[in-house]
């Protein structure tokens, strides 16, 4: 990837998008803001030189400490963290988007973040944005079907969670 | 002729409909290759709408990724392409040393290249075969489970499983070769390349199968690579791309030095076609006999490069190198890695925050996202051809739930 002069040409087209970036990673990576991310992500299928034309895999990661202990020496906050693989089967690229999330909207447990859904740009988006909502907990907003997808639709919590509580009873099956 | 009026038999008979009708297939039906339901909106024979329903065979692998460490996650890889598994334990080995930067010996390289190739011959002989099975025809499976075995059989040799092997691992492999494999390996290549044209006698060149297939389940180039579509899925539908040529160096430099050519149809000629039979007429590019022809001459790249890897190992002299630690510390940081899997690209991505275990394990599955557009092709499709189209996408349930 063409790092510095490819951050710039997306800082130009979305001016203050691009919350931060790591270039001297294995895998270098942009920090894209929350609201942003449906624009650039259209952006980078249809406008720019590389054409990231495929979304191979988005993935949530939980950033929160269960042990209290270990919580006081992490130097981070809690929160979860989106994070999208794109590929251009045309130059044969690929780019790591990165979006910060709080773990619950508006700091109320219960309540899931919300964050724009990215299926009408890449179809892919579709199933994973599914699958994510499921284990994770992130309502993708104008997604065309948020359902669970490899959980049961009367399941509870989000299993990929930090903090998640495995069910000891479900429809009868004892679990312990 | 009367005029007609309201109850005359003639008009009730121009104003008969089919019902729609919801079908349920699977998830016990033996032609979903695993635990798969689809529900089906059907009006007469024809597929209006398709929807399939997974998650019966989720395990929670990539919770149970967060509380192991990288390498005793090993054998959970295996269980999600249990047709592949070598390939599947060489994708996770490869991103845990892609983020501690360490670099696998020479004769390691060479010997995960000849095992995985073997894994990738396995299994399109099982997609190959199981594909006869959904379109009506028994004995093609029978031929491929007999060559399979015998690879089975060289597996079982090195690492003592005949599906689960857990053989490439993270910083090599859990052993060397026993004494006389390669010979035996080499007779088994030997016997298993004229067999090929059977497999083409009984199925490729078949009028009945080329009726099923041809035209049938067509994706186009833009649908494929708009599903995420990978693998023989998406070389099937003219895509040409191939991880062990396109890949990241990590992965594309295990192939350093190797000769082969990405199996996808180019102005109308696949490589080497001429050995091959000619692409029926009825053909499509895209749609389920180009797909299942692709894993067909990816059966023979591979064993060329099985060849190849064999000649690059037996030259390698000195030890194949000890595999990490079990509770070998990884660095902070992330990595996501994908590797050319039969079924697809398989992708893992590992997060650390320097412990031995790590934070985040997941798993990008390629069947998962080649299934995605089966809704697609089946759209107006008949009833018997939702088996043909599910079955030339070659899935496996146990990567898709994980």
């Amino acid at each position: 990837m063409r790092g510095p002069a490819f951050l710039e040409k997306l800082e130009v087209a979305f001016p203050g998008a691009v919350l931060g970036t790591a270039l001297d990673v294995i895998d270098p990576w942009v920090e894209v803001a929350a609201a942003r991310i449906v624009d650039v992500c259209r952006w980078l299928k249809q406008s720019s030189d590389s054409r990231f034309d495929s979304l191979e895999c988005i993935t949530a990661i939980d950033w929160f400490e269960t042990d209290p202990k270990k919580a006081s020496k992490v130097s981070w906050q809690p929160h979860t963290e989106l994070v999208y693989h794109l590929w251009s089967t045309v130059s044969r690229v690929s780019l790591v988007l990165k979006v910060k999330l709080p773990r619950w909207k508006d700091d109320l447990p219960g309540q899931l973040p919300e964050v724009g859904s990215v299926a009408c740009v890449w179809r892919t988006a579709d199933w994973h944005e599914r699958e994510v909502y499921d284990l994770s907990g992130i309502e993708f907003t104008g997604h065309p079907d948020l359902r669970r997808i490899l959980c049961p639709e009367d399941w509870e919590g989000y299993p990929l969670r930090k903090d998640y509580q495995m069910p000891l009873d479900y429809h009868g099956i004892r679990a312990k | 002729m009367a005029p007609l009026i309201d109850d005359d038999p003639r008009i009730i008979e121009f104003d008969v409909r089919t019902d729609e009708m919801l079908v349920n297939m699977g998830p016990q039906h033996p032609s979903t290759h695993g635990v798969l339901r689809l529900v089906l909106r059907t009006d007469g024979e024809v597929v209006s709408e398709l929807e399939p329903h997974i998650g019966y065979l989720h395990r929670c692998a990539e919770k149970i990724g967060e509380n192991l460490t990288a390498r005793q996650w090993i054998p959970y890889t295996d269980r999600m392409d249990y047709l592949a598994a070598m390939n599947m334990n060489l994708g996770w080995a490869l991103v845990v040393e892609k983020l501690m930067r360490h670099e696998v010996s020479e004769k390691a390289r060479h010997l995960r290249v000849l095992i995985t190739e073997l894994g990738r011959i396995s299994s399109h002989l099982v997609g190959m075969g199981a594909y006869g099975l959904d379109l009506g025809t028994f004995s093609p499976f029978l031929y491929a489970f007999r060559e399979r075995e015998k690879i089975l059989d060289l597996f079982e040799e090195t690492c003592g499983a005949r599906l689960t092997y857990s053989y490439i691992t993270v910083g090599g492999l859990t052993a060397d070769l026993p004494p006389g494999w390669l010979e035996k390996c080499e007779s088994f290549l030997d016997q298993f390349e004229p067999v090929i044209q059977e497999y083409h006698a009984l199925l490729t060149t078949n009028a009945i199968f080329i009726k099923r297939t041809a035209g049938i389940g067509v994706l186009s180039r833009e649908m494929a690579i708009d599903y995420g579509c990978s693998g023989p899925v998406l070389r099937g539908s003219g895509v040409d791309q191939d991880l062990r040529r396109d890949g990241e160096s990590i992965y594309t430099g295990m192939y350093d030095g190797y000769a082969f050519e990405v199996a996808v149809e180019k102005n109308g000629h696949y490589p080497r076609d001429h050995a091959y039979p000619a692409v029926p007429v009825d053909a499509v590019l895209g749609d389920c006999w180009h797909r299942f022809f692709v894993r067909m001459l990816e059966v023979v790249q591979s064993i060329d490069l099985v060849r190849q890897a064999m000649d690059r190992y037996a030259a390698c002299k000195g030890p194949l190198g000890e595999p990490l630690k079990l509770m070998e510390k990884i660095p902070a940081g992330d990595a996501y890695l994908e590797t050319e899997c039969p079924k697809g690209q398989m992708g893992f991505y590992l997060v650390s925050d320097g412990s031995a275990i790590p934070w985040r394990a997941r798993a990008r599955s390629s069947s998962f996202s080649n299934l995605s557009v089966v809704h697609e092709l089946c759209r107006g499709c008949l009833i018997a051809d939702v088996p043909a189209i599910v079955g030339s996408l070659d899935i496996v349930m146990g990567e898709i739930d994980r």
